[in-house]
């Protein structure tokens, strides 16, 4: 059973009314048999950088194609500010794209590529020259603008298409994984980037994307979906803190997640006795089978927690800031990142006896994976 | 293998190799021996002798002048409206045939499993003056009571734009096919209408289509004489006609060849005319 999606609060420090520039209403899209989106809905928060998280197939580019206006939603209403879309062409919407593949025109020149939006919306000719060289300014490419798409690299494509779509001032920027096709480095940069933009021009930002450091990089909030509904909606560390399904503690990051019953209203006995004390408020009222999940940085080797679990190190990788423990115990295998805050190495070997301990704060509880693994 | 394993940069003049000899035996060289029976007199009775008779260029155009003008508008006009008649078809086909696409091109191509010859004399029947099309047309009073299609200039390039529509249609299939459907897309998210994404968007990337379609369309159909000698009336017989009955009916070969040339060249020079016009960038892709 999923966990509803909450309503997101308003972020700290902001002032006056909260200003939602999109809202999607019991939004579900069906392709033949298939429910790509199911009954989803959502608020997203003017000035926001708010991603959709997923793996591939769980309808966040769906939803993503639905608020620009390429796809119908099959029931449900969608609000650009409090204005219907539903039904409205792409070209009647006040929302640009910035697609995974760029979709810049061949056959222009780069400054006719960010002149598009700006025509067609018939901006008068004196002023449209120097927005698209600001525009151009602004994503860091001037004098390109005689060029061709193909003359330019990736990444610069990149930033044409985003220059492309801004320059038209749209209420709300939809962003499909756009940075799928860049390499490693150019990829961060470009993270960094998009997010340094969004901040300067306070323009509403959707970003789909499939890598959660990406989108917990850049994103205020963000909505982790999972066959086509939203399984916890929530800013980056809350998503990390407290994930609320299996899968959410599985998509974002790594979780230990360990069988267990509740045993009280705050206590959770795993299945060989031993008791986990959890935040009261981290139960949620839940009852019966339950997992208790600890992210593995989280987890000490050398005792002084409240919450302990003896086993034996079956593997240890050291990788640089942290060494990776593998401890085989009797609730199951747990992955232990121990930092290597001091010179020298002094860890646990494989083979050692040790007793782990994790902080009640540090544990969360979501529902059983038993039956759905 | 030793050879061409020594010698790795003779590998692509060896695979040209036949293309070239082909090209310089069974073009090049009739060519020449064209040109050089242009520049021959004499008659057929008593043998041609070359004597650089730039006159048979000068009687060519003078005495068949109009039907040179006539071969160039007729396939201009022709053109026109295969590329009219075609491009909505491609462009149904390449994005709205989904798995029908194949079947529906083969449609397109099924009238070439007929002769040529038989293509168009099926047409006379079609045009004929107690024919369906004339009688509906009188019926609509769209063609006077005694008007007819057969004989008829109409008819001619009813002809030559019915046979030379795939030769138009299969290149702007392949240029429309290859538009990514993402940038038409990326153009109504710009605020173009679909009307404004297909002027500026669709249309512009499908011109290499609609150069080579009509290039393929308009140089064949301006030697024609098959569609004038059995739809038309001599009076739109076209330079193909003339050239056709000099060099095997008149045998007067230096004044065929000389035809041949001149033709040649104004199709070069209207072709020249029209990469200017588009864009030779269009020409190359």
């Amino acid at each position: 059973m999923a966990v509803e999606p909450r309503v997101a609060p308003a972020p700290a420090g902001q002032t006056g009314p909260r200003i939602v520039d999109v809202r999607l209403e019991g939004v579900t899209k069906r392709f033949d048999d298939v429910v790509a989106v199911d009954d989803l809905s959502l608020e997203i928060e003017q000035g926001s950088f708010f991603a959709l998280l997923g793996p591939s197939g769980c309808g966040k580019t769906t939803t993503l194609r639905m608020i620009g206006g390429f796809e119908e939603p099959t029931s449900g209403t969608i609000f650009l500010g409090d204005r219907d879309v539903v039904g409205l062409p792409p070209y009647r919407r006040d929302v640009n794209t910035v697609f995974q593949s760029y979709a810049l025109f061949p056959h222009l020149s780069i400054f006719e590529n960010v002149a598009f939006g700006l025509r067609r919306q018939g901006a008068e000719r004196k002023g449209l020259r120097g927005r698209v060289l600001e525009m151009l300014h602004l994503v860091e490419l001037e004098g390109m603008e005689r060029r061709k798409p193909r003359q330019l690299s990736g990444g610069q494509q990149q930033r044409v298409a985003l220059a492309r779509a801004l320059v038209c001032s749209p209420r709300v920027l939809l962003l499909d994984e756009p940075l799928g096709a860049l390499d490693l480095k150019l990829r961060k940069q470009m993270q960094l980037f998009l997010k340094r933009i969004q901040h300067d021009i306070g323009i509403t930002f959707i970003h789909v994307t499939h890598d959660q450091e990406e989108a917990m990089t850049m994103a205020d909030r963000i909505a982790v979906m999972n066959k086509g509904r939203i399984d916890q909606l929530g800013s980056p560390d809350e998503l990390y803190e407290r994930p609320e399904t299996p899968f959410v503690a599985g998509f974002l990051g790594v979780s230990n997640l360990l069988p267990g019953t509740v045993a009280g209203a705050d206590v959770v006995r795993l299945d060989d006795g031993t008791q986990v004390h959890v935040a009261a408020e981290a139960l949620q009222g839940r009852t019966g089978r339950v997992a208790v999940g600890i992210r593995p940085e989280k987890i000490r080797i050398d005792g002084g927690d409240a919450n302990t679990l003896p086993g034996t190190v079956s593997e240890s990788a050291y990788v640089g800031v942290a060494t990776q423990y593998i401890v085989e115990t009797g609730s199951g295998r747990l992955t232990v990142y121990v930092q290597n805050v001091r010179p020298g190495a002094e860890g646990a070997a494989p083979g050692d006896r040790l007793t782990l301990s994790w902080s009640p704060d540090a544990t969360f509880v979501v529902d059983s994976t038993e039956g759905s693994a | 293998m030793g050879f061409l394993h020594r010698h790795r940069g003779l590998t692509p003049y060896l695979l040209l190799a036949p293309g070239v000899v082909w090209l310089g035996l069974f073009f090049l060289v009739p060519l020449g021996f064209l040109a050089y029976q242009s520049l021959e007199s004499g008659s057929i009775d008593f043998g041609y002798a070359f004597s650089w008779s730039w006159g048979n260029y000068w009687n060519a155009i003078r005495n068949y002048r109009g039907h040179f003008e006539r071969s160039l508008e007729y396939a201009g006009i022709a053109t026109v409206l295969a590329l009219v008649v075609s491009y909505p078809v491609a462009y149904w086909i390449a994005f709205r045939g989904g798995r029908w696409k194949n079947l529906l091109l083969l449609f397109i191509v099924a009238p070439f499993f007929v002769t040529y010859l038989i293509r168009t004399l099926a047409w006379q029947t079609i045009l004929a003056d107690h024919g369906l099309v004339v009688r509906t047309l009188h019926h609509l009073h769209v063609l006077g009571s005694t008007g007819r299609l057969l004989n008829t200039a109409t008819a001619v390039v009813a002809g030559i734009t019915y046979n030379f529509l795939p030769f138009m249609a299969l290149p702007l299939y392949v240029s429309l096919e290859q538009i990514d459907g993402r940038l038409i897309e990326a153009a109504e998210d710009l605020y173009a209408s679909r009307w404004k994404a297909f002027l500026r968007v669709t249309l512009p990337l499908s011109l290499p289509g609609v150069v080579a379609g009509t290039l393929l369309t308009f140089i064949p159909a301006a030697g024609d004489f098959i569609n004038a000698q059995l739809l038309g009336s001599p009076t739109n017989h076209m330079i193909g006609n003339v050239i056709q009955s000099k060099f095997l009916e008149l045998t007067d070969y230096p004044a065929a060849a000389s035809m041949s040339f001149v033709l040649m060249a104004a199709i070069i020079v209207a072709v020249l005319a029209y990469a200017r016009a588009v864009g030779t960038e269009q020409l190359t892709g």
